[in-house]
């Protein structure tokens, strides 16, 4: 810890968050509470651009073609939407109620499931209801919820450790409940999960086709597939492309939801659970009933991921649904921040691009230039290292092993930020938990807010070694 | 509730203290009354039969040597442990048992030994935290659409409240620090803040002055002074006999989990039993 402030501004430290944007000398002096609409969006977009562009460039100049390169930014943005998605949904948990939910991919697959027998064909094996999507969907996300209720009630007292584990139960019970033979079909009816083989259902995207068929819009995407084929796109990248702004459109109601939540007197509550809930009780909080809703509208969400992500496969198994997918949305809130909403849509795609969908892209890359003719043993990789042809070894870890560089770049991501920005990329943010702006007496001129002459004070009396009052300056821009 | 703070010293052992004679000492009008009070924490007997009342509008002190169960007491009353045995009688209502959110919507609001600030919300997230009633606390009104207005002009009440408590306790100048960045005596200044802002009839404080240097004890009491006027009850344990005996009106003895004596602090100070039982212990 230094001495030295980097703001150089200490007269503003405390009243303002700790920010990338100007100083907010608009009429209200709201800069401290509002959730900043404006400012995030700017943040994401700069980062998603950047990401768009530097991946654009870096495809063409590889040789990896345009299309290929598209297509790489169309799956960077599918899984952003996902992983963004997914994040925010923990965010409630983990990020404001520090309920460490690990068991992500059992209320996933509790809503792709419930969707898939409520869609699939009453004549398919296993046998589904024939429902329309949307009603799957709806019956996908209420299952996961109420799972999530029957999970949370008789565990509201258990340590926050214990509480873990029991969620990562709960997620290994599902996929092994839904992989078992005896749930295969369900008594001597047709329906049922079909085991270790899945259940084939129409998938979610199957909306884009649907569409197409709508007279605007389909006339929209029918000029679009038309642009791209010229340009070398394959008109599935841009079908494909189309479901992820779809999601996106999920992304931003779940933003406006947990936002809304954040910012409001039950956000604060949550808040507080996560800080201290003995302390919350005792100020007459009904922090039982809090746990229930958020742990609940979380798991929920949770499920609605799961019938977006899953469901837009024609066909679900057990197998994807494995506890892995619970660590990436982790890894995604990690990323960005627990506790700030911005940053978990931030982290979310971040993930996806860098750790998810990178090292593939560089499989595409590998294969572009240096062909696909690699050893698929280590030993044949150094053999030919050792006859003078470094391109083997190359060509094997990043072409042959490319899934595997995924798990050394998220483990190297990992300890980078937990070294040198433990709070993720916006979580030491200040995002004050309350419906209005708090600062003095609302909108009162700036010789109003009591942070002035406060910081002499705050700052010999306290520890400064909170991240947000040193690492202020040096944010990303 | 492993997490809370304990004394150091396991003392515990059956009570010579008896009751008899404090009958005639009897309060007139009690906010609170406890009975019997016993509590157990496997083989120790933290808490042996305490019974005590608390005058409406007064200040009381309770004091006792470390380990002599004031801090469980305050426990059971406030409903964080389930009492072994015995009554709590709060405004003529048996709380026994109840939940700590229940006790505190009674009006019955504590501070603890430890102050326990919300460390990463800013001070005045933790003042608006306290309020009672607030109608955002539903999930579905906080986010609904035409139910949020309703939320939010009770935020702006909120927030003038907020603000007036802070000014009274001369904190507001730290309103947007994160509590975890103010001074152990801020923090126990902040928690009293918010504990008020629960609107409370009566508060139990758990060694308010501890770690708090002499300007701001001396401030601190200026305010329980101050909130008494207003028609507020405390009970207060301390460790330091001259507050206790300039400040309190009643004082209760406990030793080794019962009460000793209570009466008016001239009283106290000379029964011979809290002399002993003081110089016994720890003070
Ligand atoms: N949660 C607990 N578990 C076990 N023993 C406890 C617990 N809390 C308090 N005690 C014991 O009860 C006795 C009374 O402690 P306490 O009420 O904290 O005393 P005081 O506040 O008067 O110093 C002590 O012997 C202490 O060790
Ligand atoms: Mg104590």
């Amino acid at each position: 810890m230094s001495g030295a402030d980097p703001d150089g501004d200490p007269e503003t430290e405390t009243a303002e968050v700790p920010g990338d944007e100007e100083p907010d000398d608009s009429e209200e002096p709201s800069a401290v509470i509002r959730p900043e609409w404006r400012s995030d969006l700017l943040l994401v977009a700069k980062v998603v651009l950047a990401t768009y562009v530097g991946f654009f460039v870096v495809g063409v100049l590889s040789g990896a073609g345009v299309n290929a390169t598209v297509g790489t930014i169309q799956s960077i943005t599918f899984f952003g939407a996902i992983f963004a998605l997914g994040a925010l949904a923990l965010n409630l948990h983990w990020g404001y109620t520090g309920m460490f939910n690990i068991g992500i991919a059992g209320f996933m697959a509790i809503g792709a499931y419930t969707l898939s027998i409520a869609v699939a064909s009453p004549d398919g094996s296993p046998a589904g209801f024939g429902l329309p999507i949307p009603v799957g969907i709806v019956l996908g996300t209420i299952a996961a919820g109420l799972a999530g209720l029957v999970l949370v009630i008789p565990t509201l007292r258990v340590r926050a450790d214990y509480f873990a584990i029991v969620t990562l139960g709960f997620s290994e019970i599902v996929r092994l409940s839904v992989q078992s033979r005896s749930l295969r079909e369900i008594g001597d009816t047709a329906y049922g999960t079909g085991g270790g083989q899945g259940i084939r259902a129409t998938p979610v995207d199957s909306v884009v086709g649907w569409l197409f068929d709508q007279p605007i819009v389909g006339d929209v995407g029918g000029v679009l597939i038309v642009l791209g084929e010229t340009v070398g796109i394959a008109s599935s990248v841009l079908e494909r492309g189309i479901y992820t702004l779809v999601l996106i459109l999920f992304v931003v109601a779940f933003y406006v939801l947990l936002t809304r939540i954040a910012h409001s007197p039950f956000g604060r509550v949550l808040k507080a659970i996560r800080e201290d809930e003995l302390a919350a009780k005792s100020l007459g909080k009904r922090t039982d009933r809090a746990k229930i809703a958020a742990f609940a509208l979380g798991c929920a969400l949770m499920g609605l991921v799961g019938t977006l992500w899953m469901g837009s496969r024609t066909h679900i198994s057990p197998d994807n649904f494995m506890p892995l997918i619970t660590f990436y949305v982790f890894v995604a809130l990690i990323v960005g921040g627990a506790g700030s909403n911005t940053g978990s849509v931030i982290g979310g795609f971040a993930f996806a691009a860098f750790i998810f969908e990178g090292p593939r892209f560089v499989r595409t890359m590998v294969r572009a230039n240096l062909g696909t003719d690699f050893p698929r043993t280590a030993h044949g990789a150094f053999a030919e290292l050792g006859a003078g042809d470094p391109s083997a070894l190359i060509g094997y870890v990043l072409y042959q092993q490319a899934d595997e560089v995924r798990y050394i770049v998220l483990g190297v991501v990992l300890i980078v930020l937990m070294i040198k920005r433990p709070d993720g990329l916006l979580g030491h943010r200040k995002e004050i938990a309350a419906g209005v702006d708090l600062s003095r007496r609302g909108p009162v001129a700036d010789g109003g807010r009591p942070a002035v002459g406060s910081d002499d004070r705050a700052g010999t009396e306290s520890e400064t070694d909170d991240p947000a009052a040193t690492n202020g300056g040096d944010r990303d821009e | 509730m492993s997490d809370l703070e304990r004394g150091p010293d396991a003392g515990a052992g059956r009570s010579e203290g008896d009751a008899d004679d404090r009958a005639d000492r009897a309060v007139e009008d009690a906010v609170l009354e406890v009975e019997a009070l016993e509590k157990r924490f496997g083989g120790i007997v933290a808490v042996d039969g305490a019974s005590f009342a608390v005058e409406r509008g007064s200040i009381t002190g309770l004091i006792g040597p470390n380990g002599a169960g004031k801090s469980t007491t305050f426990n059971c009353i406030a409903g964080v442990h389930r009492p072994n045995g015995g009554r709590v009688v709060f405004d003529g209502e048996e709380i026994t048992g109840e939940e700590p959110h229940q006790v505190a919507n009674r009006g019955l609001v504590r501070t603890f030994q430890i102050a326990r600030e919300l460390p990463e919300m800013t001070v005045l997230e933790n003042m608006m935290l306290a309020p009672k009633g607030q109608r955002g606390e539903s999930l579905w009104r906080s986010v609904l659409p035409y139910f949020r207005e309703e939320v939010l002009d009770q935020e702006r009440e909120l927030r003038e409240r907020a603000w007036e408590t802070l000014e009274f306790f001369e904190i507001d100048h730290l309103a947007e620090e994160y509590a975890k960045n103010l001074s152990g005596g801020q923090r126990k200044l902040l928690e009293l803040a918010r504990a008020l802002q629960t609107d409370p009839e009566m508060l139990m404080l758990d060694e308010p002055m501890a770690g708090v240097n002499p300007t701001l004890e001396k401030k601190l009491l200026e305010h329980v002074h101050q909130l008494r006027e207003q028609g507020y009850s405390f009970l207060i344990v301390e460790h330091d006999m001259d507050v206790i005996m300039n400040n309190c009106e009643r004082v209760i003895v406990m030793h080794q989990g019962a009460v000793l004596d209570e009466g008016a602090p001239a009283e106290i100070k000379s029964n011979e039993q809290v002399i002993e039982a003081y110089l016994g212990g720890e003070v």
